[in-house]
Protein backbone atom coordinates (compact mmCIF):
# COMPACT_ATOMS: atom_id res chain seq x y z
CA UNK A 1 0.00 0.00 0.00
CA UNK A 2 1.15 3.61 -0.77
CA UNK A 3 0.47 6.92 0.95
CA UNK A 4 0.41 9.81 -0.90
CA UNK A 5 -0.38 13.61 -0.60
CA UNK A 6 -1.60 15.80 -3.29
CA UNK A 7 -2.76 19.29 -3.88
CA UNK A 8 -5.70 18.62 -6.17
CA UNK A 9 -7.15 15.31 -7.04
CA UNK A 10 -8.99 14.34 -10.30
CA UNK A 11 -11.45 11.60 -10.27
CA UNK A 12 -11.37 10.90 -13.95
CA UNK A 13 -9.03 11.72 -17.34
CA UNK A 14 -12.60 12.75 -19.51
CA UNK A 15 -13.27 16.21 -20.48
CA UNK A 16 -14.04 17.43 -17.08
CA UNK A 17 -10.99 16.15 -15.23
CA UNK A 18 -8.79 17.09 -18.14
CA UNK A 19 -9.78 20.70 -18.20
CA UNK A 20 -9.82 20.96 -14.30
CA UNK A 21 -6.67 19.83 -14.32
CA UNK A 22 -5.48 22.32 -17.07
CA UNK A 23 -6.82 25.15 -15.18
CA UNK A 24 -5.86 24.25 -11.71
CA UNK A 25 -2.10 24.28 -13.42
CA UNK A 26 -2.69 27.19 -15.24
CA UNK A 27 -3.95 28.94 -11.67
CA UNK A 28 -0.44 28.08 -9.98
CA UNK A 29 -1.33 24.47 -8.18
CA UNK A 30 2.06 22.30 -8.96
CA UNK A 31 0.77 19.17 -7.18
CA UNK A 32 -1.76 17.01 -9.20
CA UNK A 33 -2.63 14.12 -9.93
CA UNK A 34 -5.70 12.33 -12.33
CA UNK A 35 -6.61 9.20 -11.51
CA UNK A 36 -8.34 6.98 -14.52
CA UNK A 37 -9.92 4.02 -14.70
CA UNK A 38 -9.32 3.22 -18.62
CA UNK A 39 -6.46 2.84 -20.16
CA UNK A 40 -5.88 5.91 -21.76
CA UNK A 41 -7.11 9.50 -21.00
CA UNK A 42 -9.90 11.18 -22.92
CA UNK A 43 -13.13 9.77 -21.66
CA UNK A 44 -16.01 9.05 -23.32
CA UNK A 45 -14.90 11.24 -26.21
CA UNK A 46 -12.66 8.39 -27.21
CA UNK A 47 -15.77 6.40 -28.79
CA UNK A 48 -17.18 9.46 -30.33
CA UNK A 49 -15.65 9.24 -33.74
CA UNK A 50 -18.38 11.21 -35.30
CA UNK A 51 -17.42 15.05 -36.28
CA UNK A 52 -19.43 18.06 -34.37
CA UNK A 53 -17.43 18.52 -31.27
CA UNK A 54 -15.75 22.18 -30.21
CA UNK A 55 -17.54 24.79 -32.92
CA UNK A 56 -17.98 26.75 -29.42
CA UNK A 57 -14.67 26.15 -28.18
CA UNK A 58 -12.13 25.69 -31.21
CA UNK A 59 -14.82 27.44 -33.90
CA UNK A 60 -14.24 23.92 -36.18
CA UNK A 61 -15.54 20.67 -36.39
CA UNK A 62 -13.80 18.13 -34.72
CA UNK A 63 -14.55 14.56 -34.46
CA UNK A 64 -14.40 13.15 -30.64
CA UNK A 65 -10.91 11.61 -30.39
CA UNK A 66 -9.51 14.82 -32.13
CA UNK A 67 -11.21 17.15 -29.11
CA UNK A 68 -9.96 14.99 -26.39
CA UNK A 69 -6.42 15.30 -28.04
CA UNK A 70 -6.15 18.58 -27.46
CA UNK A 71 -6.55 18.69 -23.73
CA UNK A 72 -4.64 15.62 -23.44
CA UNK A 73 -1.68 16.89 -25.39
CA UNK A 74 -1.85 20.10 -23.31
CA UNK A 75 -1.86 17.86 -19.90
CA UNK A 76 0.59 16.45 -21.21
CA UNK A 77 2.60 19.49 -22.06
CA UNK A 78 2.11 20.76 -18.70
CA UNK A 79 3.56 17.38 -16.56
CA UNK A 80 0.08 16.68 -15.34
CA UNK A 81 0.25 12.76 -14.28
CA UNK A 82 -2.36 10.66 -15.30
CA UNK A 83 -2.42 7.33 -13.49
CA UNK A 84 -4.25 5.55 -16.13
CA UNK A 85 -5.78 1.60 -15.25
CA UNK A 86 -6.92 3.08 -11.63
CA UNK A 87 -10.22 2.20 -10.10
CA UNK A 88 -11.29 4.52 -6.87
CA UNK A 89 -12.77 2.94 -4.48
CA UNK A 90 -13.54 5.33 -1.88
CA UNK A 91 -14.13 9.21 -1.18
CA UNK A 92 -13.89 10.28 2.51
CA UNK A 93 -15.45 14.08 3.61
CA UNK A 94 -11.59 14.78 4.24
CA UNK A 95 -10.38 14.32 1.06
CA UNK A 96 -8.65 10.82 1.26
CA UNK A 97 -9.45 9.08 -1.53
CA UNK A 98 -8.36 5.14 -2.15
CA UNK A 99 -8.00 3.22 -5.38
CA UNK A 100 -6.44 0.14 -6.89
CA UNK A 101 -4.70 -0.05 -10.65
CA UNK A 102 -2.02 -2.77 -11.78
CA UNK A 103 0.92 -0.80 -11.43
CA UNK A 104 0.20 1.01 -7.71
CA UNK A 105 -1.98 -1.75 -5.93
CA UNK A 106 -4.00 -0.07 -3.83
CA UNK A 107 -2.83 3.30 -2.76
CA UNK A 108 -4.42 5.69 -0.33
CA UNK A 109 -4.41 9.19 -1.43
CA UNK A 110 -4.95 12.25 0.56
CA UNK A 111 -5.88 15.73 -1.11
CA UNK A 112 -5.92 19.55 -0.41
CA UNK A 113 -9.03 19.08 -2.79
CA UNK A 114 -10.62 16.74 -4.81
CA UNK A 115 -12.58 17.32 -8.29
CA UNK A 116 -15.16 15.35 -9.14
CA UNK A 117 -15.08 14.37 -13.22
CA UNK A 118 -16.47 11.03 -13.03
CA UNK A 119 -19.17 11.42 -15.74
CA UNK A 120 -22.11 9.47 -16.49
CA UNK A 121 -23.57 6.31 -17.03
CA UNK A 122 -26.73 5.08 -19.44
CA UNK A 123 -29.94 4.20 -18.27
CA UNK A 124 -29.70 -0.18 -18.60
CA UNK A 125 -32.20 -2.06 -19.02
CA UNK A 126 -33.66 -3.16 -15.76
CA UNK A 127 -34.92 0.63 -15.35
CA UNK A 128 -36.84 0.70 -18.10
CA UNK A 129 -39.41 -2.18 -17.15
CA UNK A 130 -39.16 -3.55 -20.53
CA UNK A 131 -40.95 -6.89 -20.34
CA UNK A 132 -39.96 -10.53 -21.84
CA UNK A 133 -37.28 -12.49 -22.07
CA UNK A 134 -33.25 -11.99 -20.80
CA UNK A 135 -31.72 -13.21 -23.70
CA UNK A 136 -28.18 -11.68 -24.92
CA UNK A 137 -28.04 -8.85 -28.04
CA UNK A 138 -29.48 -5.97 -26.30
CA UNK A 139 -26.90 -3.42 -25.18
CA UNK A 140 -26.62 -0.12 -24.17
CA UNK A 141 -26.21 2.46 -27.43
CA UNK A 142 -23.07 3.44 -25.94
CA UNK A 143 -22.01 -0.20 -25.12
CA UNK A 144 -22.40 -0.79 -28.65
CA UNK A 145 -20.39 2.67 -29.74
CA UNK A 146 -17.54 0.78 -27.53
CA UNK A 147 -17.94 -2.46 -29.41
CA UNK A 148 -17.81 -1.09 -32.33
CA UNK A 149 -15.54 1.78 -32.31
CA UNK A 150 -12.57 1.19 -29.92
CA UNK A 151 -13.08 -2.67 -29.87
CA UNK A 152 -13.40 -3.23 -33.51
CA UNK A 153 -16.46 -5.92 -32.68
CA UNK A 154 -19.87 -5.85 -34.14
CA UNK A 155 -22.27 -6.35 -31.94
CA UNK A 156 -25.21 -7.70 -34.32
CA UNK A 157 -26.78 -7.49 -38.06
CA UNK A 158 -30.66 -6.40 -37.91
CA UNK A 159 -31.04 -3.70 -35.35
CA UNK A 160 -33.82 -1.78 -33.53
CA UNK A 161 -32.77 1.44 -31.52
CA UNK A 162 -35.02 2.15 -28.72
CA UNK A 163 -35.44 5.45 -27.89
CA UNK A 164 -34.36 8.68 -29.78
CA UNK A 165 -31.88 10.47 -27.84
CA UNK A 166 -28.54 11.38 -29.84
CA UNK A 167 -26.17 8.34 -29.23
CA UNK A 168 -29.06 5.98 -30.42
CA UNK A 169 -29.42 8.06 -33.66
CA UNK A 170 -25.62 8.53 -34.13
CA UNK A 171 -25.08 4.56 -33.01
CA UNK A 172 -28.07 3.91 -35.95
CA UNK A 173 -25.54 5.60 -38.66
CA UNK A 174 -22.59 3.91 -37.03
CA UNK A 175 -24.27 -0.04 -37.41
CA UNK A 176 -25.61 0.99 -40.70
CA UNK A 177 -22.16 2.54 -42.62
CA UNK A 178 -20.39 -0.84 -40.82
CA UNK A 179 -22.84 -3.11 -42.68
CA UNK A 180 -25.93 -3.88 -40.00
CA UNK A 181 -29.21 -3.33 -41.29
CA UNK A 182 -31.06 -0.24 -38.26
CA UNK A 183 -34.71 -1.89 -39.15
CA UNK A 184 -36.35 0.81 -36.86
CA UNK A 185 -35.67 3.68 -34.27
CA UNK A 186 -38.41 3.37 -31.15
CA UNK A 187 -39.53 6.46 -29.59
CA UNK A 188 -42.13 6.44 -26.85
CA UNK A 189 -42.70 9.93 -26.89
CA UNK A 190 -43.82 12.13 -29.84
CA UNK A 191 -41.29 14.31 -30.82
CA UNK A 192 -37.59 13.15 -30.61
CA UNK A 193 -35.01 14.50 -28.08
CA UNK A 194 -32.29 13.96 -30.83
CA UNK A 195 -30.66 17.28 -33.13
CA UNK A 196 -32.77 17.67 -36.33
CA UNK A 197 -29.49 17.52 -37.39
CA UNK A 198 -28.83 14.14 -36.32
CA UNK A 199 -32.37 12.95 -37.19
CA UNK A 200 -31.36 14.47 -40.69
CA UNK A 201 -28.02 12.66 -41.23
CA UNK A 202 -28.04 9.43 -39.55
CA UNK A 203 -31.74 8.36 -40.07
CA UNK A 204 -33.36 9.91 -42.98
CA UNK A 205 -29.94 9.59 -44.59
CA UNK A 206 -30.40 5.75 -44.43
CA UNK A 207 -34.08 5.33 -44.65
CA UNK A 208 -34.67 4.48 -41.01
CA UNK A 209 -38.01 4.95 -39.84
CA UNK A 210 -38.59 6.49 -37.00
CA UNK A 211 -42.03 5.87 -35.21
CA UNK A 212 -42.67 8.33 -32.65
CA UNK A 213 -45.01 7.46 -29.96
CA UNK A 214 -44.06 3.92 -30.19
CA UNK A 215 -42.39 1.72 -27.89
CA UNK A 216 -40.60 -2.04 -27.43
CA UNK A 217 -43.67 -4.12 -25.83
CA UNK A 218 -42.29 -7.60 -25.96
CA UNK A 219 -38.51 -9.33 -26.12
CA UNK A 220 -38.32 -12.60 -27.80
CA UNK A 221 -35.70 -15.52 -27.91
CA UNK A 222 -33.99 -18.10 -25.73
CA UNK A 223 -30.17 -17.70 -26.29
CA UNK A 224 -29.94 -14.75 -28.57
CA UNK A 225 -32.23 -11.81 -29.09
CA UNK A 226 -34.79 -12.89 -32.76
CA UNK A 227 -36.87 -10.44 -32.31
CA UNK A 228 -38.96 -7.40 -30.70
CA UNK A 229 -42.23 -6.13 -30.61
CA UNK A 230 -43.28 -2.35 -31.06
CA UNK A 231 -46.39 -0.61 -30.19
CA UNK A 232 -48.30 2.36 -30.51
CA UNK A 233 -48.72 4.36 -27.42
CA UNK A 234 -51.48 6.68 -26.03
CA UNK A 235 -51.43 10.15 -24.56
CA UNK A 236 -51.04 8.83 -21.53
CA UNK A 237 -47.74 6.48 -22.95
CA UNK A 238 -49.81 3.14 -22.52
CA UNK A 239 -49.62 0.32 -25.18
CA UNK A 240 -52.24 0.15 -27.92
CA UNK A 241 -53.69 -3.08 -28.20
CA UNK A 242 -54.19 -4.29 -31.96
CA UNK A 243 -50.84 -1.83 -32.93
CA UNK A 244 -48.01 -4.37 -32.62
CA UNK A 245 -45.66 -4.56 -34.81
CA UNK A 246 -42.85 -7.66 -34.75
CA UNK A 247 -39.59 -7.10 -35.98
CA UNK A 248 -37.09 -9.86 -36.34
CA UNK A 249 -33.55 -8.36 -35.05
CA UNK A 250 -30.54 -10.01 -33.15
CA UNK A 251 -30.03 -7.02 -31.72
CA UNK A 252 -31.56 -4.28 -29.72
CA UNK A 253 -29.64 -1.00 -28.84
CA UNK A 254 -30.96 1.14 -25.66
CA UNK A 255 -30.74 4.92 -26.11
CA UNK A 256 -33.14 5.78 -23.10
CA UNK A 257 -31.05 8.58 -20.89
CA UNK A 258 -28.27 9.14 -19.00
CA UNK A 259 -27.47 9.43 -15.81
CA UNK A 260 -24.49 11.05 -13.32
CA UNK A 261 -22.28 8.38 -11.67
CA UNK A 262 -22.35 9.50 -8.03
CA UNK A 263 -21.86 5.97 -5.77
CA UNK A 264 -18.06 8.40 -4.90
CA UNK A 265 -19.75 11.09 -4.52
CA UNK A 266 -22.12 9.68 -1.84
CA UNK A 267 -19.72 7.69 -0.33
CA UNK A 268 -18.17 11.21 0.89
CA UNK A 269 -21.50 12.75 1.82
CA UNK A 270 -22.14 14.80 -0.76
CA UNK A 271 -25.60 16.02 -1.29
CA UNK A 272 -27.46 15.01 -4.31
CA UNK A 273 -30.10 17.34 -6.35
CA UNK A 274 -33.03 14.46 -7.15
CA UNK A 275 -33.73 17.04 -10.92
CA UNK A 276 -30.43 16.36 -11.81
CA UNK A 277 -29.03 13.29 -10.10
CA UNK A 278 -25.68 15.08 -9.63
CA UNK A 279 -24.14 17.12 -6.91
CA UNK A 280 -26.04 20.14 -5.19
CA UNK A 281 -22.69 23.38 -6.09
CA UNK A 282 -22.37 27.05 -5.02
CA UNK A 283 -20.82 28.75 -8.22
CA UNK A 284 -17.40 27.64 -7.69
CA UNK A 285 -19.13 24.04 -8.04
CA UNK A 286 -17.90 23.05 -4.90
CA UNK A 287 -20.39 20.43 -3.57
CA UNK A 288 -21.91 20.45 0.19
CA UNK A 289 -18.85 18.84 1.51
CA UNK A 290 -16.05 21.54 1.80
CA UNK A 291 -12.87 21.33 -0.97
CA UNK A 292 -15.27 18.46 -3.04
CA UNK A 293 -15.69 20.02 -6.07
CA UNK A 294 -17.70 18.29 -9.50
CA UNK A 295 -18.07 19.34 -12.92
CA UNK A 296 -18.88 17.60 -16.57
CA UNK A 297 -21.61 14.96 -17.35
CA UNK A 298 -21.24 13.94 -13.06
CA UNK A 299 -22.87 17.57 -11.99
CA UNK A 300 -25.25 17.44 -14.54
CA UNK A 301 -25.80 15.69 -18.08
CA UNK A 302 -24.53 18.19 -21.04
CA UNK A 303 -25.46 17.83 -24.33
CA UNK A 304 -22.12 19.86 -25.52
CA UNK A 305 -18.68 18.87 -24.61
CA UNK A 306 -17.88 22.70 -24.99
CA UNK A 307 -19.74 23.02 -22.17
CA UNK A 308 -18.15 20.84 -19.96
CA UNK A 309 -15.03 22.10 -20.68
CA UNK A 310 -15.88 25.40 -20.04
CA UNK A 311 -17.38 24.23 -16.80
CA UNK A 312 -14.18 22.49 -15.60
CA UNK A 313 -11.89 25.38 -15.89
CA UNK A 314 -14.18 27.03 -13.51
CA UNK A 315 -14.00 24.03 -11.18
CA UNK A 316 -9.99 24.02 -11.56
CA UNK A 317 -9.88 27.49 -11.11
CA UNK A 318 -11.84 26.97 -7.87
CA UNK A 319 -10.24 23.87 -6.25
CA UNK A 320 -6.88 25.99 -6.75
CA UNK A 321 -8.23 28.94 -5.16
CA UNK A 322 -9.44 26.20 -2.10
CA UNK A 323 -5.85 24.49 -1.56
CA UNK A 324 -4.24 28.36 -1.60
CA UNK A 325 -6.49 28.63 2.16
CA UNK A 326 -8.75 31.65 0.83
CA UNK A 327 -11.73 29.60 1.91
CA UNK A 328 -14.74 30.21 -0.23
CA UNK A 329 -17.11 32.42 1.28
CA UNK A 330 -20.29 31.06 2.31
CA UNK A 331 -23.25 30.52 -0.72
CA UNK A 332 -26.27 33.24 0.35
CA UNK A 333 -28.40 33.01 -2.44
CA UNK A 334 -30.58 30.24 -3.26
CA UNK A 335 -31.00 29.10 -6.97
CA UNK A 336 -34.77 27.58 -7.25
CA UNK A 337 -36.51 26.14 -10.32
CA UNK A 338 -39.82 28.60 -11.30
CA UNK A 339 -42.43 27.28 -14.03
CA UNK A 340 -41.10 25.04 -17.18
CA UNK A 341 -37.48 24.84 -15.84
CA UNK A 342 -35.88 21.94 -14.30
CA UNK A 343 -32.44 21.53 -12.66
CA UNK A 344 -31.15 24.82 -12.41
CA UNK A 345 -27.16 24.83 -12.13
CA UNK A 346 -25.73 25.89 -9.36
CA UNK A 347 -28.42 25.90 -6.67
CA UNK A 348 -26.14 27.86 -4.17
CA UNK A 349 -24.45 31.14 -4.85
CA UNK A 350 -21.92 32.95 -2.50
CA UNK A 351 -22.41 36.92 -1.95
CA UNK A 352 -19.88 38.02 -3.59
CA UNK A 353 -18.80 36.03 -6.44
CA UNK A 354 -15.36 35.96 -7.98
CA UNK A 355 -15.90 35.65 -11.67
CA UNK A 356 -19.48 36.52 -13.45
CA UNK A 357 -22.16 33.30 -12.98
CA UNK A 358 -23.55 30.82 -15.60
CA UNK A 359 -26.95 29.42 -14.82
CA UNK A 360 -27.41 25.89 -16.68
CA UNK A 361 -31.19 24.37 -16.47
CA UNK A 362 -33.26 22.68 -19.51
CA UNK A 363 -36.66 23.73 -20.14
CA UNK A 364 -39.40 20.72 -19.00
CA UNK A 365 -40.79 21.30 -23.16
CA UNK A 366 -40.47 22.82 -26.38
CA UNK A 367 -40.94 26.82 -26.02
CA UNK A 368 -41.29 28.80 -29.27
CA UNK A 369 -40.69 32.70 -29.42
CA UNK A 370 -39.80 32.27 -25.79
CA UNK A 371 -37.59 33.55 -22.95
CA UNK A 372 -35.89 32.62 -19.82
CA UNK A 373 -36.46 35.11 -17.15
CA UNK A 374 -34.19 35.23 -13.88
CA UNK A 375 -35.83 37.38 -11.19
CA UNK A 376 -35.11 38.40 -7.70
CA UNK A 377 -37.70 39.71 -4.78
CA UNK A 378 -39.79 40.32 -7.45
CA UNK A 379 -37.31 42.38 -9.90
CA UNK A 380 -36.28 40.88 -13.35
CA UNK A 381 -32.56 41.33 -12.79
CA UNK A 382 -32.12 38.83 -16.91
CA UNK A 383 -34.00 38.10 -19.85
CA UNK A 384 -32.89 36.18 -22.46
CA UNK A 385 -35.26 35.73 -25.67
CA UNK A 386 -34.99 33.03 -28.41
CA UNK A 387 -37.00 31.89 -30.71
CA UNK A 388 -36.35 28.15 -29.07
CA UNK A 389 -36.14 26.79 -26.27
CA UNK A 390 -36.11 22.67 -25.96
CA UNK A 391 -35.27 20.14 -23.24
CA UNK A 392 -32.35 18.32 -25.51
CA UNK A 393 -30.47 21.72 -25.22
CA UNK A 394 -29.07 22.70 -21.89
CA UNK A 395 -29.60 26.99 -22.05
CA UNK A 396 -27.12 28.66 -20.05
CA UNK A 397 -27.69 32.48 -18.60
CA UNK A 398 -24.64 34.18 -17.49
CA UNK A 399 -25.38 36.82 -14.62
CA UNK A 400 -22.48 39.59 -14.27
CA UNK A 401 -20.38 39.35 -11.10
CA UNK A 402 -21.78 43.09 -10.50
CA UNK A 403 -25.21 42.05 -10.28
CA UNK A 404 -25.22 40.27 -7.06
CA UNK A 405 -24.12 43.67 -5.21
CA UNK A 406 -27.85 45.06 -4.54
CA UNK A 407 -30.46 42.36 -5.01
CA UNK A 408 -33.14 42.48 -3.17
CA UNK A 409 -34.00 38.78 -1.96
CA UNK A 410 -31.68 36.01 -1.34
CA UNK A 411 -33.94 33.15 -3.75
CA UNK A 412 -32.86 33.66 -7.37
CA UNK A 413 -35.50 32.03 -9.41
CA UNK A 414 -35.29 30.61 -13.06
CA UNK A 415 -38.83 30.66 -15.20
CA UNK A 416 -39.67 30.15 -18.77
CA UNK A 417 -41.91 32.18 -20.85
CA UNK A 418 -43.54 31.66 -24.10
CA UNK A 419 -45.74 29.42 -26.07
CA UNK A 420 -45.50 25.76 -25.01
CA UNK A 421 -45.45 22.92 -27.09
CA UNK A 422 -46.88 20.47 -25.64
CA UNK A 423 -48.68 21.54 -22.57
CA UNK B 1 -41.03 19.66 -58.50
CA UNK B 2 -41.15 20.45 -54.70
CA UNK B 3 -39.24 18.56 -51.82
CA UNK B 4 -40.25 19.11 -48.31
CA UNK B 5 -36.76 19.01 -45.86
CA UNK B 6 -35.86 19.92 -42.61
CA UNK B 7 -33.45 22.44 -41.73
CA UNK B 8 -30.53 21.15 -38.85
CA UNK B 9 -29.22 24.52 -38.57
CA UNK B 10 -30.52 25.03 -34.81
CA UNK B 11 -33.26 23.41 -32.70
CA UNK B 12 -35.69 25.84 -34.52
CA UNK B 13 -35.77 23.24 -37.15
CA UNK B 14 -37.70 24.49 -40.28
CA UNK B 15 -39.61 22.97 -42.37
CA UNK B 16 -38.71 24.10 -45.96
CA UNK B 17 -40.29 23.74 -49.29
CA UNK B 18 -37.86 24.07 -51.79
CA UNK B 19 -38.47 24.52 -55.77
CA UNK B 20 -36.58 22.61 -58.50
CA UNK B 21 -36.67 22.48 -62.03
CA UNK B 22 -37.07 19.48 -64.04
CA UNK B 23 -33.32 19.59 -64.22
CA UNK B 24 -33.20 19.43 -60.61
CA UNK B 25 -31.43 23.18 -60.57
CA UNK B 26 -32.61 25.06 -57.48
CA UNK B 27 -35.68 27.65 -58.10
CA UNK B 28 -36.49 28.51 -54.53
CA UNK B 29 -37.27 28.33 -50.86
CA UNK B 30 -39.84 28.59 -48.60
CA UNK B 31 -40.80 28.15 -44.59
CA UNK B 32 -37.01 29.11 -43.96
CA UNK B 33 -36.47 31.53 -41.00
CA UNK B 34 -33.15 32.80 -41.85
CA UNK B 35 -30.48 33.21 -44.81
CA UNK B 36 -28.48 30.02 -43.35
CA UNK B 37 -31.39 27.58 -43.87
CA UNK B 38 -32.09 28.95 -47.05
CA UNK B 39 -28.07 28.47 -47.91
CA UNK B 40 -28.55 24.86 -46.71
CA UNK B 41 -31.67 24.01 -48.55
CA UNK B 42 -30.01 24.79 -51.71
CA UNK B 43 -26.71 22.73 -51.25
CA UNK B 44 -28.80 20.01 -49.87
CA UNK B 45 -31.43 19.51 -52.41
CA UNK B 46 -28.34 19.95 -55.59
CA UNK B 47 -25.80 18.56 -53.94
CA UNK B 48 -25.52 17.33 -50.56
CA UNK B 49 -22.47 17.14 -48.82
CA UNK B 50 -21.26 15.04 -45.27
CA UNK B 51 -18.33 14.36 -43.70
CA UNK B 52 -18.27 10.64 -43.35
CA UNK B 53 -16.17 9.14 -40.34
CA UNK B 54 -15.42 5.47 -39.68
CA UNK B 55 -13.04 2.60 -38.17
CA UNK B 56 -10.64 0.55 -40.26
CA UNK B 57 -9.19 -2.86 -38.40
CA UNK B 58 -4.69 -2.26 -38.20
CA UNK B 59 -3.46 -5.14 -38.11
CA UNK B 60 -1.20 -5.60 -34.62
CA UNK B 61 -3.23 -3.45 -32.96
CA UNK B 62 -6.60 -4.14 -30.69
CA UNK B 63 -7.99 -0.80 -31.42
CA UNK B 64 -9.32 -0.39 -34.61
CA UNK B 65 -8.17 3.45 -36.50
CA UNK B 66 -11.29 5.92 -36.77
CA UNK B 67 -10.72 7.79 -39.69
CA UNK B 68 -12.76 10.84 -41.18
CA UNK B 69 -12.84 12.73 -44.82
CA UNK B 70 -11.07 15.88 -44.45
CA UNK B 71 -13.57 17.89 -45.82
CA UNK B 72 -17.25 17.33 -46.63
CA UNK B 73 -17.60 14.47 -50.01
CA UNK B 74 -21.27 14.19 -52.00
CA UNK B 75 -23.85 12.09 -49.90
CA UNK B 76 -24.21 9.60 -52.38
CA UNK B 77 -20.59 8.75 -52.54
CA UNK B 78 -20.44 7.67 -48.84
CA UNK B 79 -21.69 3.68 -49.68
CA UNK B 80 -18.95 3.83 -52.17
CA UNK B 81 -16.75 5.46 -49.72
CA UNK B 82 -17.37 2.77 -47.56
CA UNK B 83 -16.76 0.04 -49.10
CA UNK B 84 -13.56 1.64 -50.67
CA UNK B 85 -12.42 1.79 -46.76
CA UNK B 86 -13.03 -1.93 -46.39
CA UNK B 87 -9.85 -2.40 -48.69
CA UNK B 88 -7.60 -0.07 -47.11
CA UNK B 89 -4.12 -1.24 -45.55
CA UNK B 90 -2.67 0.92 -42.57
CA UNK B 91 0.25 0.13 -40.88
CA UNK B 92 1.61 0.73 -37.52
CA UNK B 93 2.33 3.76 -36.11
CA UNK B 94 -0.22 6.17 -37.13
CA UNK B 95 -0.82 9.91 -35.89
CA UNK B 96 -3.60 11.86 -36.16
CA UNK B 97 -3.97 13.91 -39.71
CA UNK B 98 -2.39 10.76 -41.30
CA UNK B 99 -3.83 10.25 -45.05
CA UNK B 100 -5.17 7.07 -44.89
CA UNK B 101 -6.49 7.75 -48.68
CA UNK B 102 -5.30 10.78 -50.58
CA UNK B 103 -7.83 12.62 -52.77
CA UNK B 104 -10.76 9.71 -52.04
CA UNK B 105 -12.98 9.06 -55.42
CA UNK B 106 -11.48 12.70 -56.91
CA UNK B 107 -13.51 14.45 -54.51
CA UNK B 108 -10.13 16.81 -53.20
CA UNK B 109 -10.80 15.25 -49.95
CA UNK B 110 -8.41 12.64 -48.36
CA UNK B 111 -9.20 10.38 -45.97
CA UNK B 112 -7.03 11.19 -42.88
CA UNK B 113 -7.03 9.31 -39.18
CA UNK B 114 -8.44 10.78 -36.21
CA UNK B 115 -6.49 9.74 -33.70
CA UNK B 116 -3.01 8.11 -33.14
CA UNK B 117 -1.56 4.21 -32.56
CA UNK B 118 1.38 2.91 -31.53
CA UNK B 119 3.34 -0.12 -32.35
CA UNK B 120 2.83 -2.51 -30.08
Amino acid sequence: MTDQHVDILIIGAGPAGLAAAIAAREAGVESILILEREKEPGGILRQCIHNGFGLHRFSEELTGPEYAKRDVDHVRQLGIPVRCGATVLSVSPDRTVTCVSPEFGFSRISAGAVVLAMGCRERPRGTLCTPGTRCAGIYSAGTAQRFVNLEGYMPGRRVVILGSGDIGLIMARRMTLQGAKVLACVEIMPYSSGLNRNIVQCLEDYGIPLYLSHTVTDIHGRERLSGVTVSRVDENRMPVPGSEIRFDCDTLLLSCGLIPENELSQGAGVELSPLTSGPVVSETLETSVPGIFACGNVLHVHDLVDHVSSESFRAGRAAAAFVRASSPPAPVFAVKDGPGVRGTVPQKISARPAEDVSLMFRPDDVYRNAAAVVECGGAEILRKKAMIYTPGEMAVLTLKKEVFENLPDKVITVRMEGEKQHG
Amino acid sequence: MDKIITCINCPVGCRMTVTLSDAGAFVSVSGNTCPRGAKYAEQECTRPLRVVTAVLPVPGSETPLSVKTSSPVPKELIPEIMRLMGNVSVSLPVAVGDVVVPNVLQTGADIVATRELFSL
